[in-house]
């Protein structure tokens, strides 16, 4: 007799809690073949301020700390979720309906992906940054900083696990705290990534998964006033522009989507810094 | 309300500049191919907001003459400018930094005349600036490698530039110096009230023969910006304004691929602790917040001191308030100014009688106002709460509210209680603490021991509603120009060999049709 298998609830990431939405709303995620795979959590508007709140509690620790600690913690995320590599290889299989070579080749990906990112925390200042030569005693320096809050709309198709890295981990290598809406077609990695990120020592509330309908979701976080950014990356099936305008009633920083995957960037993690330049004066000795 | 002199002080006889040195044409029309054409808006005067005096018609451009600047800038492009070299490109900044220099006194005068700001202030602050501009940006041309977009950075295209009247020409110089710069043409409107030194400035290039069409400069009000940001073969937009406007613009833009920057309102916090150098401090003060009336969007409108020197503060920039002297802007010896339009000034004196009736304490030192003119004396207002809407709104003029604290982490919470970001003053001799307190502050400008200063090699901009994009420096140049790596469009490149292979067509955002 084979063994009954013990189906696993998929629920949202918010504040270093797995909380179900607050609506009581589900909804099913099927394979690739369209059998059914996992009930989702469909989070609300209400879910999306909650994670919303919980990022901007979370930003004055993850900005503030080192960017050699933020390096470290997120580097801790790449050794365990390769240590968690199958899992996510059988749910890129079951959701995707590609070939385990493929679900492997974009786990490993995923995860030199997020490798690349950790370390950059240490050092994307000084790539970003400048001291400037005024006419003048001063001393002057610019250097970047994280934004604050960034909301995401993963990539909605292709690879689920690497569209999601691709966006979560250059917004946090800065400092900032993200909330983001997965796939909606295929959450169950993101949900997993999600997990990956609780057993780590990353603070509640620096990453919050929502799963469920971007199109509902998204308009909140665009017009919501404590989000310094919005990244429209897996957004073109969306009205974006639509987005967009919202987004710029409180001058928001926004990226377009890309069609795609984004790519690992210096870029990508530069576009959610704000630059400081700081003059001071010599005195005359 | 006023109150005497705390202190005598020398009368000055009047020592005018003379504006001999000007000649001015009755009309001007756009700047359109390198040429003067006429305007097919209705023209309007620009007028001496010292005097109210008439000083030139000018040319208003409507939808069509927007399209005929654009056209000719985009030509310009193709033909001209996107062929040259960058050291020929530099060349011809170059020459247009020297020609500044060359003419800077007659286009000091023309500000001052147009503008009401203080000679010494055009002479000695705003023209030598505008020069500066022109000759760091020159030397970026050939150099675009280097500006951290990796080798063969591209120009973006065609820029249109709308800029404020409270620093007409150096606006005009901290946009056109970088676009030209990285490689784009612009089409530039200038402020309504403040459209004179643009024109002089377009005489300039015609002496510099710079290929017509490279910069085209169109005059006009508020739709003609509007038709200039919003016209379809516009690749940039860089505005310096109102939050309300860049607002409308960042709307407008949206969906469109058009690359944005704005620089937009402030409300800065001036913090001084105290352990200040206090007689830094009262002149940082003074700067911050009288420095060209007022009309600064970093200006340090928010003046927050320490609890047990707040007395002495006061009282020593009471002192020194009564000794600035108010008149007319081509005066060598006036501190202060004419507000730059009766508009401008209506705000001023509305949000100054709302300060009073929301309980601060308002007070300027006595001094005679000029019957014609538009003028606000310097004004203070203590007892100041962090709710009064003197201290929420941009004010844009002579006005300052002072507010107190105990505790640094009071002053940086109440420095950032507000929806804008642009700019910071710290006043302490303690240099640890500085540092602290800036890294705390979210602005994107801090002066330590210093106020509104200015270089073409330091980023300017700002956070949050302050707008977004950098100005100045390295980075400002980067706002012209795009990576061509196969990722271009917020570039993507320097990735790990594996994922280089992963999807992306090369991402040109949706040229939608709003």
């Amino acid at each position: 007799m084979t063994r009954l298998t013990i189906p696993k609830t998929y629920k949202l990431a918010i504040g270093g809690k797995f909380p179900r939405s607050e609506s009581g709303r589900t909804y099913e995620v099927v394979a690739a073949d369209g059998s059914f795979l996992a009930n989702a959590a469909k989070a609300s508007r209400k879910d999306a301020r909650d994670a919303v709140v919980a990022a901007r509690k979370a930003v004055s620790g993850w900005s503030g700390a080192t960017g050699y600690n933020r390096g470290q913690v997120l580097y801790r995320i790449a050794e365990l979720l390769e240590g968690r590599r199958s899992q996510f290889v059988d749910e890129i299989v079951a959701s995707e309906g590609v070939t385990r070579a493929a679900a492997s080749t974009q786990v490993d990906t995923a995860i030199d992906t997020w490798v690349w990112y950790a370390g950059w925390a240490d050092k994307y200042v000084q790539a970003a940054g400048n001291g400037n030569p005024v006419s003048g005693p001063y001393f002057n320096l610019s250097t970047p900083e994280p934004t604050g809050v960034v909301a995401v709309i993963a990539p909605q198709s292709g690879a689920s696990l690497l569209g999601l890295v691709g966006v979560v981990a250059p917004a946090l290598v800065s400092g900032n705290t993200v909330v983001v809406i997965a796939s909606e077609a295929a959450p169950l990695s993101a949900i997993s990534l999600a997990e990956v990120f609780a057993t780590s020592d990353v603070p509640g509330g620096v990453i919050n998964v929502l799963t469920g309908s971007p199109a509902e979701m998204a308009p909140w976080l665009a017009s919501h006033a404590d989000v310094n950014a919005l990244d429209l990356a897996g957004a073109e099936a969306l009205d974006w522009i639509e987005l967009q305008v919202l987004a710029a009633d409180t001058l928001k920083r926004v990226l377009a989507p890309v069609g795609g995957i984004p790519a690992p960037s210096l870029e990508r993690i530069v576009a959610f810094t704000e630059t400081k330049t700081v003059w001071h004066t010599k005195s005359l000795i | 309300m006023a109150t005497e002199p705390t202190s005598s002080f020398l009368e000055y006889a009047p020592a005018p500049e003379s504006t001999a040195i000007l000649s001015l044409k009755s009309d001007y029309g756009l700047f359109i191919d390198g040429e003067f054409v006429a305007g097919n808006g209705t023209p309007f005067a620009t007028i001496s907001p010292a005097t109210e005096r008439h000083i030139a018609t000018i040319a208003s451009a409507n939808a069509h003459d927007v399209d005929t600047a654009v056209a000719a800038a985009r030509a310009a492009y193709d033909t001209t400018w996107s062929r040259l070299s960058g050291a020929d490109r530099g060349k011809y900044l170059f020459r247009i930094a020297r020609l500044v220099q060359e003419r800077a006194r007659e286009l000091a005068v023309a500000e001052s005349l147009d503008n009401g700001k203080p000679i010494k202030e055009s002479r000695d602050v705003d023209v030598p600036l505008v020069a500066a501009w022109f000759f760091y940006y020159a030397g970026w041309a050939d150099k675009l490698d280097y500006a951290g977009l990796g080798a063969d950075p591209r120009a973006l295209g065609v820029a249109a530039q709308v800029i404020p009247w409270n620093f007409p020409l150096l606006m005009l110089a901290w946009k056109i110096a970088p676009a030209l710069a990285a490689g784009n043409t612009v089409v530039l409107k200038p402020a309504e009230t403040t459209p004179l030194t643009a024109l002089l400035f377009a005489e300039i290039l015609q002496q510099a023969d710079l290929p017509p069409g490279v910069v085209n400069i169109i005059t006009g009000a508020g739709e003609t910006g509007e038709a200039l940001v919003n016209h379809p073969d516009v690749n940039k937009v860089a505005f310096t304004g109102s939050t309300a406007v860049g607002r409308a613009i960042a709307k407008s833009t949206a969906g469109t691929g058009k690359r944005l920057t704005l620089e937009l309102g402030g409300k800065a916090a001036n913090i001084v602790f105290d352990d200040a150098p206090i007689d830094q401090a009262i002149e940082g003060i003074v700067n911050g917040i009288f420095f060209n009336q007022g009309h600064v969007c970093c200006a340090g409108s928010r003046l927050l001191v320490q609890e047990n020197v707040h007395d002495e503060v006061v009282d020593r920039l009471k002192a020194r308030l009564s000794t600035l002297r108010l008149g007319d802007p081509l005066d060598k010896n006036t501190d202060i100014g004419a507000i730059n339009s009766r508009e401008q000034l209506e705000r001023v004196r509305a949000l100054s009688d709302i300060g009073e009736a929301e309980g601060a304490e308002r007070w300027s030192p006595a001094c005679d106002i000029p019957t014609d003119g538009f003028w606000f004396a310097p004004t203070i207002f203590t007892n100041v709460s962090t709710s009064h809407r003197i201290a929420r709104e941009e004010i844009f003029g002579p006005v300052l509210s002072v507010l107190t604290f105990r505790t640094p982490a009071e002053a940086i919470a109440k420095a950032n209680n507000t929806p804008y970001g642009l700019s910071a003053g710290i006043w302490s001799d303690k240099g640890s603490k500085i540092l602290a307190v800036a890294d705390q502050l979210r602005a994107g400008v801090v002066w330590a021991n210093t106020f509104n200063r200015f270089d073409p090699a330091s980023p300017f901009g700002g956070y949050k509603e302050s707008g977004y994009g950098r100005e100045g420096g390295r980075h400002g140049l980067t706002a012209y120009l795009e990576s061509s790596g196969w990722g271009a469009d917020r570039g993507l490149r320097s990735a790990p060999a594996r994922i280089e292979s992963s999807p992306t067509k090369k991402s040109r955002r949706k040229q939608a049709a709003k």
